[in-house]
């Protein structure tokens, strides 16, 4: 049986002083161009918490429009402000001093320490979040004074925690001369695991489900955690799933760039359906050196910073229950070692060599979500409209195919696809933005099928030149749940029918 | 431009001589076309990788360019280039190379 979607959430996390101190474009600058123009206009140009919950790709990111309504809007989006909402009903916009408490609850070897009136001002906030419990709000611990924070950060190579631009707290290194356990690193994980956590505690309210009933967890984020004996040793997983209260899980990380979740959804539902798991999370937390990457050519063209928020999401996988979206996992695309880097080869490799194993035709699926990146902040960068780019080439795929007429590449995109609202956090737009919609349009009957691609570029680790991709697909429930699909009678037929042909076919080999 | 890719440019510019090497770039659009080709003639624009203040003034053509195009055997180009073609908007790409060229390049 295919296993199923039962629920998604997407958390954001607003976290506008580690743009300036964490970013990597900032970050950069400081070292090649500190008094440079960029450095001076930076803090200027970020968004307050409230315009980014009135950002309409954000509101739909946690779920409070559809892909469709944020498209009816006209482009550039960050100067149109609509309703703003901290919640949807996939998960929410954390704000800053929220999420460094966050960061201090998921820290278990006391490396996090905040300011004690920071503490003192954010602890209730925090314990009153929508997603926190009471176990996680017991986990807050006291803070430390000033002074002794600034002599960290001073003196000790810690990393700063900054909130409204005010020093509130530090990360320590977790080693004197491992870099592998920095405090850039341990920062940079923490941050990851924190966005994680918040994305499976969410993941738990939209199930319904008891947090112990989850069995595994699969990470895909882009980060790496371990130290010199083994820099990436890894399991942000169960460390993620420790501090959401998932007592009865373990897991793994699966990585691979921007393609990790399509790996990580594959493999959840190879593990549902293989029977090893019934119930498996996915889930990432976000990248904090992408905060501000692109903020230059933002800022050069009088826009906000607009790269201001850290992504999160969770999927839950379980065994079918007749009514979800399935997962298909005959219809896996894969660009594989021989599969080549044209852009022609790429999409053949990802879409149409598995729908052609099986039968079909690009036009046989009706939705796919690829790079869901958020124009408002690719364009002025130079990278285009990212998933407009993606459907074009899908739909000339199939018009090279024979498939479709090539005028029917004009309204390809807006039929077969939808505009990006995913922030610009590597693995967190490729095409997972889109699993929560789809299994609500999959189960109001609006979408029948849908392909969800992931793309990830391996040659940034100087490991391979070469680019990756998988995609599967998720379809409308058979409606059958597996429990009582053949009677005792059909499969007593069944055996008799297969021991008539094993014995018809002994006796074929006893005449030759 | 991405930063390793200045950085090997400038290696094989200094190896073997600005007036033997040609830059060809894929990119799917004119203004990252012509922020690459700015890059390898009159230097990074972004002032943050090894080809700030460094005017090379490289030749530099997008693939699509009827230039190189010709140079390609077409079944070769349709196999490799045909599909993303009917996607670019090659005479906007084309006008900005043009227009990087006549104003940067050396050669």
């Amino acid at each position: 049986m295919n296993s199923v979607i039962k629920a998604a959430s997407y958390v954001l996390m607003h976290t506008p002083d580690m743009i300036i101190h964490n970013g990597s474009t900032p970050a950069t600058e400081r070292i090649v161009a500190p008094d440079s123009e960029f450095l001076k206009k930076l803090p200027a140009s970020i968004r307050s918490y409230d315009d980014v919950l009135a950002y309409a790709p954000n509101q739909t990111y946690i779920g409070n429009m559809t892909p469709a309504e944020l498209g009816k809007i006209e482009q550039p989006w960050y100067d149109k402000k609509i309703d703003a909402k901290r919640e949807g009903k996939f998960g929410e916009i954390m704000p800053e001093d929220e999420f460094i408490l966050l960061m201090q609850i998921c820290d278990v070897f006391d490396l996090v320490l905040l300011d004690k009136d920071f503490v003192a001002a954010t602890k209730d906030k925090f314990a009153a979040g929508p997603a926190v419990t009471p176990e996680m709000a017991a986990r807050v611990k006291e803070g430390h004074d000033a002074a002794d924070i600034a002599k960290l950060v001073e003196k000790e190579h810690s990393e700063g925690l900054y909130f409204n631009g005010k020093l509130i707290g530090a990360v320590k290194r977790a080693h004197d001369i491992d870099i592998n356990l920095s405090a850039h690193v341990i920062h940079e994980n923490l941050v990851s695991k924190a966005g994680s956590v918040l994305a499976l505690r969410h993941l738990v309210q939209n199930a319904g489900i008891d947090a112990s009933e989850i069995q595994y967890v699969i990470d895909c984020s882009e980060e790496a955690c371990g130290d010199v004996n083994q820099r990436g040793g890894g399991n942000f997983a169960k460390a993620a799933a420790e501090i959401a209260g998932l007592s009865n899980a373990t897991g793994e990380d699966v990585r691979g760039f921007c393609a990790a979740p399509a790996h990580a959804m594959i493999t959840a539902a190879a593990l549902v359906k293989s029977g090893a798991y019934d119930c498996v999370a996915v889930t990432a937390g976000g990248a904090t050196a992408k905060l501000g990457m692109n903020s230059k050519d933002h800022i050069k063209k009088g826009m906000p910073t607009l790269e201001d928020v850290l992504g999160g999401f969770a999927v839950l996988v379980v065994a079918n229950d007749g009514v979800n979206p399935e997962i298909n996992l005959n219809i896996v695309g894969r660009h594989t070692v021989g599969s080549g880097s044209s852009p022609q080869a790429v999409t053949s490799a990802l879409v149409s060599n598995a729908l052609e194993q099986n039968g079909l035709k690009i036009t046989d699926i009706d939705k796919y979500a690829a790079e869901m990146q958020n124009p408002d902040l690719t364009k002025p960068a130079g990278a285009g409209d990212v998933p407009l780019a993606n459907y074009k080439m899908i739909g000339a795929l199939a018009v090279t195919r024979g498939e479709m007429e090539k005028p029917a590449l004009a309204t390809f995109p807006a039929e077969r696809g939808m505009v990006g609202w995913a922030p610009t956090q590597g693995h967190i737009p490729s095409g997972v933005p889109y699993i929560g919609f789809c299994r609500e349009e999959i189960l109001a009957g609006k979408v029948k099928t849908a392909m969800i691609i992931g793309k990830g570029s391996l040659f940034l680790g100087r490991m391979t030149n070469l680019f990756d991709g998988v995609s599967f697909v998720i379809q409308a429930n058979s409606g059958d749940s597996g429990a009582s699909a053949v009677g005792e009678a059909e499969v007593k037929k069944l055996i008799a029918q297969a021991m008539k042909d094993f014995a018809m076919s002994l006796m074929g080999q006893e005449e030759k | 431009m991405d930063l390793e890719s200045q950085k090997r440019i400038l290696e094989l510019t200094e190896q073997n001589g600005a007036e033997n090497m040609l830059v060809i770039l894929g990119s799917s659009e004119g203004e990252s076309a012509g922020l690459s080709a700015e890059t390898v003639t009159a230097g990074d624009p972004t002032y943050a990788g090894p080809l700030a203040g460094v005017s090379l003034g490289l030749r530099v053509y997008h693939i699509c360019e009827a230039e190189i195009k010709d140079e390609i055997p077409s079944d070769l180009y349709e196999e490799q280039v045909g599909m993303m073609e009917m996607v670019m908007d090659v005479d906007s790409i084309a006008a900005e190379m043009q227009n990087i060229r006549s104003q940067h390049s050396k050669f």
